[in-house]
């Protein structure tokens, strides 16, 4: 038992460092040599300023944006405190705040369900083709383009299922936004 | 549903059916401590390790002993991983200068990780440090997964051996467990998981200017209404990879992230959605070959594997179905894609339903989606693959073992059935075997329900955590106490856990539903061990047709419906009921 006991506690402070500072540190070592920015968070700067991650979603409600989904983390979009709602599917609480996203994302044609629904984590980066072509007369109108550029944008933007079988087609937001600044 | 979402589906089986075998066959070759193609680089460092700590690689030790020795072990790292938690504002590698961790969050944590469950009660981000995550957390993630291969290793072991009275040593298998196969999986795997945008840095955590800044109008708790303006967004980081990996791997399940793999930083892509879903069911799944090789009957293996996928196939139809139906709360909304609350678009629907399949089927707990806004058949899904034990090609290991007790119910009750004493490859199954059957089977609906029972009826500390009101409460405590005993991890994840109450239930929950269960379960195989073989004759119920698949299923079926059924009509089946009935909560 004694003997037992003493080779337990030698293994797990070995094993710990192997596995939870050598392993770690290893993989670090290889992420940071040969995939830096993604190892870093795919971050974007502008002029010197860093102004989000690529594939971390940030929340856009003005008229003159394409909409992000709503979310849960935080105040919405905090990064730093990712979250679903976790409302079910009987919850007073989501239908209400789906009417309201309707109510405030509707064109007169039905909305498609992920511009009103909240991604699990809070952050999701995208949104389907058929929520950004939705939002696109309203964004022309409010930006003074015309439907044709706006829908060419967003056709440039779109990507398909990876390896054309995994996933789902989506696009990106922030990539779209910031896309749409350059459009003239 | 649409053609390309099962096309998804059928290539992830179709992957799990060509790994199975290889890795299966290579399983054994570093149980029987045969030679591997990787043994020039891995002995050497397998033997410091047994002379730094002591292990005499060639003693073999009976099914007390190995028991003791689990115990023991996962004592030890129960205790480190409490202090490195309690301790970690003193400790480095916490660029967001986060404090100690409270005591009773972090005693369940510690058990949480310690039996493969990785329940998480706490947000990580603002939680726990980088050190902690690295080296209080992620280490048990190697460590409880090495833990269940040996002991299906040491259950599989029992069922091959003849008059023997040990089953191996517990310090290697859990050492080759580690070394041959969790450690270089992951080494390649982790790699992969960065190239697609999954991230491995010890940065502190990055402040980005928002493109759009928002004013945010929230009413406190006086009904006064504040308006704050949002210009930044904070964008937590870390070693997440590495952790990634073994988490998946070893069917473990505890995210890095609050949102687990839902998050764009730990699951970034649909081809990283792929692998994890694909490594959470390989080792499992190479298991059941190994059984096959082990005891000498590679038929019975794949007869095992056969009778798991009835019930994959079954779950994933079922969940799949489910969450493509449009719900009928919602109008003026397109919703063909079917139920996207708590989803992510880059996954959609389809593969959000395979992953809250394959994730409870095994032991693992991680999510793609919250599965608390599941529809309730769809959430109904998860929650029964946990019921009934997770043996769907399981846990790392704890999957393989729980589906040997239903194997060795089912001959009981084919030997009954014809009037003879059951056998079990060769070996005859006796009262004993039986007894110590139901107690493992009976173990686990006790807790799951008393505890459950006990939280409904108390409104001060059980439904005041509530996040879901209606017949989704009673589905939200269920599922915590279901997942907490099947050592599952994952949650309807609206119920606040963080609670002097949860924290402490499902803290026994989680430390009953693995010892109490492991130790039954090594008992038997101690006892098969010692067993002759008796040469099969005219009455012996074969274990290897399709006949012993339907049987097998109907046992796991009749045992799992007779036990929950009750609960979970008041649950989910109500839910959905109501639901169409238009009642909201």
């Amino acid at each position: 038992m004694k003997r037992t006991i003493v080779t337990a506690i030698l293994y797990t402070v070995i094993t710990a460092i192997a596995l939870g500072i050598g392993y770690p540190l290893a993989i670090t070592a290889i992420a940071q040599a040969l995939f830096h920015d993604k190892a870093n968070g795919q971050l974007i700067a502008q002029n010197g300023q860093v102004i989000g991650s690529a594939i971390i979603g940030q929340p856009f409600t003005g008229p003159g944006y394409f909409h992000s989904r709503p979310s849960a983390a935080g105040a919405g979009y905090d990064a730093a405190n990712s979250s679903g709602s976790n409302l079910g599917p009987t919850s007073k609480a989501l239908a209400d705040r789906v009417a309201a996203s309707v109510a405030s994302e509707q064109t007169g044609a039905p909305v498609p369900v992920d511009l009103v629904t909240a991604s699990g984590s809070g952050l999701d980066p995208d949104i389907t083709p058929e929520a950004a072509y939705y939002q696109a007369a309203r964004i022309a109108k409010e930006r003074g383009l015309s439907d044709a550029a706006v829908n060419g944008l967003i056709a440039r933007h779109v990507t398909q299922r990876q390896f054309g079988l995994l996933g789902e087609p989506r696009v990106n937001v922030l990539a779209l936004n910031l896309a749409l600044a350059q459009l003239r | 549903m649409t053609s390309n979402g099962w096309l998804q589906i059928l290539l992830f089986f179709a992957s799990v059916l060509l790994l199975a075998k290889p890795l299966g066959l290579y399983m054994v070759k570093v149980f029987e401590r045969t030679s591997t193609p990787f043994d020039f680089a891995l002995r050497p460092l397998e033997r410091l390790l047994y002379k730094l700590t002591g292990v005499k690689e060639d003693e073999e030790m009976g099914w007390q002993q190995y028991a003791i020795a689990m115990l023991i072990f996962s004592a030890a790292t129960l205790f480190l991983t409490y202090a490195i938690e309690r301790l970690q504002g003193l400790l480095p590698l916490n660029p967001q200068h986060l404090p100690g961790v409270a005591p009773g969050l972090a005693w369940n944590t510690a058990v949480s990780f310690t039996t493969n469950t990785n329940w998480q009660s706490y947000v990580p981000e603002t939680t726990m440090s980088y050190l902690t995550q690295m080296l209080g957390l992620a280490t048990h993630n190697f460590w409880s997964a090495a833990v269940g291969m040996a002991l299906a290793v040491a259950l599989i072991r029992g069922i091959a051996r003849r008059e023997a009275s040990t089953l191996g040593n517990f310090w290697v298998d859990m050492t080759r467990s580690i070394l041959y196969v969790l450690l270089p999986i992951c080494v390649v795997y982790a790699t992969v998981l960065v190239s697609q945008g999954v991230v491995q840095n010890l940065r502190p955590y990055d402040t980005v200017k928002l493109v759009e800044a928002q004013s945010v109008t929230t009413t406190g708790t006086d009904g006064k209404k504040t308006t704050t303006s949002i210009a930044t967004q904070t964008i937590a980081q870390g070693p997440v990879a590495s952790q990634e990996a073994i988490k998946m791997l070893g069917t473990n399940g505890g995210g890095f992230f609050n949102t687990n793999s839902a998050h764009p930083f730990e699951n970034p892509t649909p081809f990283t959605n792929y692998l994890q879903m694909l490594s959470i069911f390989l080792i499992p799944a190479g298991l059941t070959v190994t059984l096959g090789r082990m005891v000498g009957s590679t038929k019975h293996g794949w007869a095992v594997f056969a009778a798991m996928s009835v019930f994959f196939f079954l779950g994933t139809t079922a969940a799949y179905k489910a969450e493509s139906q449009p719900s009928p709360m919602m109008h003026h909304v397109t919703q063909t894609q079917g139920n996207m609350e708590g989803k992510e678009v880059r996954f959609g629907v389809a593969n959000s339903a395979l992953f809250a399949t394959v994730t409870t089927d095994a032991s693992c707990g991680a999510v793609n989606a919250m599965h608390d806004s599941f529809t309730p058949l769809g959430g109904l899904v998860p929650l029964t693959n946990i019921l009934l034990g997770e043996i769907v090609f399981g846990g790392v290991g704890a999957g393989l073992y729980g589906m040997l007790i239903f194997v060795i119910l089912a001959v009981f009750l084919a030997g009954l059935m014809v009037g003879r004493t059951p056998e079990y490859l060769g070996k005859k199954i006796e009262a004993v075997d039986v007894q110590l059957s139901m107690l493992y089977l009976l173990i686990f609906p006790l807790i799951i329900l008393s505890l459950a029972a006990v939280s409904v009826l108390a409104p001060t500390f059980g439904t005041s955590s509530l996040g879901n009101q209606g017949p989704h409460g009673l589905s939200e405590i269920l599922y915590a106490f279901a997942s907490a005993v099947g050592n599952n991890g994952s949650a309807f994840a609206g119920l606040n856990a963080n609670t002097p109450w949860y924290n402490s239930s499902l803290g026994v929950a989680m430390f009953c539903g693995r010892f109490l269960m492991i130790v039954p379960m090594l008992a038997i195989a101690g006892n098969l061990a010692r067993k002759k073989i008796v040469p099969a004759s005219q009455g012996t119920f074969p274990v290897t047709t399709p006949l012993f698949v339907v049987l097998l299923c109907s046992v796991i079926l009749i045992v799992g419906a007779l036990t929950f059924f009750p609960v979970l009509s008041l649950g989910p089946i109500l839910e959905h009921l109501q639901m169409h009935a238009g009642r909201t909560y």
